[in-house]
């Protein structure tokens, strides 16, 4: 049996066992009493929930320890012994629970002590989270790192990896890691998708709180919510098939050449993917200013536009800052639309007419390649993933702090 | 009049100026965004509405020895150019499944080669003008019609567009989804529950709430990276599994289950707290007999917008494998399978062009799931949602 079939086949073991300790606790406790809940500590379910807590903890957390220490490789428990262990841990558990549950049990405390350590380890997984990402990324990167130089990597300016194919020692010699020219595809692609957004995305949010009519703002703002809801797959294709070739004939009637995979395409589709995002969260900005700030301006006879301008703005600042923060670490990792529009080869340029490659394309590529796991196009992936896991943390962080710290307190 | 009054009042004419020009272009960016909209939908619908009836031809077709060895001499001659060979290849399985067609020669439509519904349809399409003659032809003579595209919505992934469909790419979307809300949800719940109701403010229990705002802003591929580095390699969760995609997709879902059911908690007065903790209540029963029935309507909103957001997702499925070629649908959550979005994006990357069709039609089911999803979501936090 596989470990995942054995936590399977345990879960759903579990529940059936849990619902029996619940029924043969709860009994227990009335019959101990004789009949009379009143006689006891706890009303008697609590009693039923502290025999399902008795038999499910430590026939739990064996099975979970064992299953650890297996994949870590230190023991090697088959699925079967595991699985009878923490059965006869179970009923051991159940049996022990039959026999110390007495009217003066406190089995309330006892049940809502496990809860909350149920919680808090519910609550620790968001952490987990965060470490696995680190550490997984961490670990491999560390492998691509030991093929390559980290120097190499972020300050070479050619990527081109495919040589690495043969896996002859001549031609791994001869592929090259320099992710500067991914970087610049990506941050070229976020700053067009930022010069469309931030314009659009903050006027919009303007006029949503200042000058739209109550109506208008209950239609309007679900046509903004239906664009955040559009997967970004669909913006793809999209982009690939529509806005491409729109943007290739209009620079062909400027005169200009341009790539079906030029940069343009993704980073205008990326900046309207975007709108809502800034917009929502300058509007929440913009309303949470109190009404007494405009009166004041309007008072001195201020033009609405001049409010917005002067008052409104200056005082929305940081929530409109920490929103376009946001919003960058959001076009910095997102993935389909240039998986989809964008092109797939390294190049430096500063023209957004030419194709040009991002982190997040060459991620995509190199893991669902058919190299095998260790070879460095594969490892690669994480190199550039760590990369982009540190710069959308910063920007995180920073966006939190810029809140946090210039946030102005209206009472 | 003083030239001091002209000044001013031209000067007031200038500010008013400029006052309805920055409304203009205020009321133009939102104009902006609609109209982007407008063009989306346009778009992907006229791209797609075709692809939901295809050309059927009316043939006979001979199950036999001969013709399960070779399906292309199971139907005539005269249609045989127009039929389509994925429908032929399929011959072997449909005796297999209904043994008693063998030895029959059965009078029936049947799926026509793509070029010919493209043809049909008025788009371009690779027939020559001698066949073309001979398609219009047969649709006189009513042996070629354009009828409703079940293979769409009955059949697994095809090399060939006409009988490629969607149905293992929603199974699959539906066992992803499953496994991610099986874990998601859960743990969600309980970590905004203890996070709002049972946590003490101190260093660690801000270090968990930074935490969960951090990862909610992660970029998707990344979490990709984690089901690859630890689902896959560590663990041994299967490849392209549902199970490996719908774990990748729970750690991802958590963190806005938890910001939602936070809110939605949070939303709850005090006064409802303290009335049953002034009757003796304890902290578990006032959460779970007062608290979380009154939040529920909002987490599940919460819940459900996690859900869209997941079915939606495909980048860190791709890193899991979840973009396998899958013709049957999977039959459980270790077998290979795939996604509607992924499904999407293989068919986008398909040379031919009857692809693009089905790829937009493939759109439109899932922007019609995900439109639904998202409206109940409205609807349900319109309609319980209590001001205290």
């Amino acid at each position: 049996m596989s470990t995942g079939q054995v936590i399977l086949s345990f879960l759903a073991g579990l529940l059936p066992l849990a619902l029996l300790a619940y029924g043969l606790g709860r009994r227990r406790a009335l019959a101990v009493a004789g009949g009379q809940d009143r006689a006891l500590h706890s009303r008697p379910g609590f009693y039923g929930w502290y025999a399902v807590v008795l038999m499910a903890v430590p026939a739990v957390a064996m099975a979970l320890l064992a299953t650890l220490l297996d994949l870590l490789g230190l023991i090697d428990a088959p699925g079967a012994l595991v699985l009878a262990a923490a059965l006869a841990l179970a009923a051991g558990g159940l049996w022990s629970a039959e026999r110390t549950i007495r009217p003066g049990l406190r089995a309330r405390n006892i049940v809502e002590g496990a809860v909350r350590w149920l919680l808090i380890a519910a609550a620790s997984i968001s952490i987990l989270t965060t470490l696995g990402i680190l550490l997984s990324i961490l670990f491999e990167a560390m492998r691509f790192f030991q093929m390559v130089s980290a120097w190499e990597f972020l300050t070479g300016t050619t990527w081109s990896p495919d040589t690495a194919f043969g896996g002859g020692s001549e031609a791994r010699s001869e592929a090259q890691f320099g992710s500067v020219p991914l970087f610049a595809g990506t941050f070229m692609i976020t700053a067009i998708a930022m010069a469309v957004a931030l314009p659009i995305g903050l006027l919009s949010a303007i006029f949503l709180s200042e000058y739209a009519p109550q109506r208008v703002r209950g239609a309007v703002k679900p046509a903004l919510e239906v664009l955040a809801g559009i997967p970004t797959v669909v913006y793809g294709f999209f982009a690939a098939i529509t806005v491409a070739p729109l943007i290739v004939d209009a620079a062909s009637a400027l005169g200009l050449d341009a790539s079906y995979e030029n940069a343009l395409t993704p980073g205008i589709v990326m900046g309207i993917m975007i709108i809502p995002l800034v917009s929502s969260l300058s509007d929440d900005v913009i309303s949470a200013i109190p009404m007494s700030l405009r009166e004041g301006s309007f008072a001195l006879g201020a033009t609405p536009s001049e409010t917005i301008k002067h008052v409104l703005l200056p005082a929305a600042l940081p929530g409109v800052v920490s929103a376009f923060i946001l919003a960058i670490s959001r076009a910095l990792g997102e993935t389909m639309i240039v998986v989809m529009a964008a092109g797939l080869s390294a190049n430096l340029t500063a023209n957004p007419l030419e194709s040009m490659t991002t982190v997040t394309v060459r991620i995509v590529a190199a893991l669902t390649g058919d190299q095998e796991f260790s070879s460095p196009e594969t490892l690669s992936a994480f190199g550039l993933g760590l990369v982009l896991f540190l710069i959308t943390l910063t920007l995180n962080t920073i966006s939190l702090i810029v809140v946090r710290r210039f946030r102005e307190q209206y009472e | 009049m003083a030239a001091p009054n002209l000044k001013a009042e031209k000067r007031t004419r200038q500010r008013y100026r400029r006052e309805r020009r920055f409304k203009a272009l205020c009321v133009g960016a939102i104009l902006l965004s609609v109209a982007f909209l407008v063009f989306f939908f346009t778009d992907i619908i006229q791209r797609g509405y075709t692809a939901f009836y295809q050309a059927e031809v009316r043939a006979e077709v001979t199950y036999s020895e001969r013709t399960v060895d070779l399906p292309p001499a199971a139907v005539d001659d005269e249609v045989r150019p127009f039929v389509s060979r994925g429908w032929l290849r399929q011959l072997p399985d449909h005796v297999e499944a209904d043994p008693d067609l063998m030895g029959q020669t059965v009078t029936r439509w049947i799926t026509a080669d793509a070029p010919v519904g493209q043809y049909l349809k008025g788009q371009y399409s690779e027939l020559t003008e001698q066949e073309k003659a001979e398609v219009d032809r047969l649709r006189e003579q009513g042996q070629i019609r354009l009828a409703f595209n079940t293979n769409f919505f009955t059949n697994g992934d095809s090399k060939m567009a006409e009988i490629a469909g969607i149905k293992s790419a929603v199974v699959g979307s539906v066992l992803t989804l499953a496994v991610t809300m099986a874990v998601a949800f859960p743990i969600g719940v309980m970590s905004a529950v203890y996070l709002e109701e049972f946590a003490p403010d101190n260093r660690f229990t801000r270090f968990i709430e930074v935490n969960i705002n951090n990862l909610a802003a992660v970029p998707s591929i990344l979490y990709g990276l984690l089901g690859l580095a630890i689902f896959i390699n560590f663990v041994g969760v299967p490849r392209s599994s549902a199970l490996a995609g719908g774990l990748t997709l729970a750690l991802m879902t958590l963190p806005i289950i938890i910001i939602s059911t936070r809110a939605a908690l949070r939303a709850v007065p005090d006064s409802i707290r303290e009335g049953a903790f002034g009757v003796g209540a304890s902290r578990l029963q006032v959460v779970s007999h007062h608290v979380l029935p009154q939040s529920l309507p909002g987490i599940l909103t919460g819940s459900i917008i996690g859900l869209a957001q997941a079915m939606g997702e495909t980048a860190p499925l791709l890193l899991v494998g979840m973009m396998a070629f899958i013709p049957s649908a999977p039959e459980g959550v270790t077998d290979a399978a795939t996604v509607l979005p992924a499904q999407i994006y293989t068919w986008a990357s398909m040379p031919q062009r009857a692809f693009d069709e089905i790829t937009a039609a493939g759109i439109l089911v899932l922007l019609a799931v995900l439109l639904t999803l998202n409206a109940t979501a409205v609807v349900l936090r319109k309609r319980f949602e209590r001001r205290w």
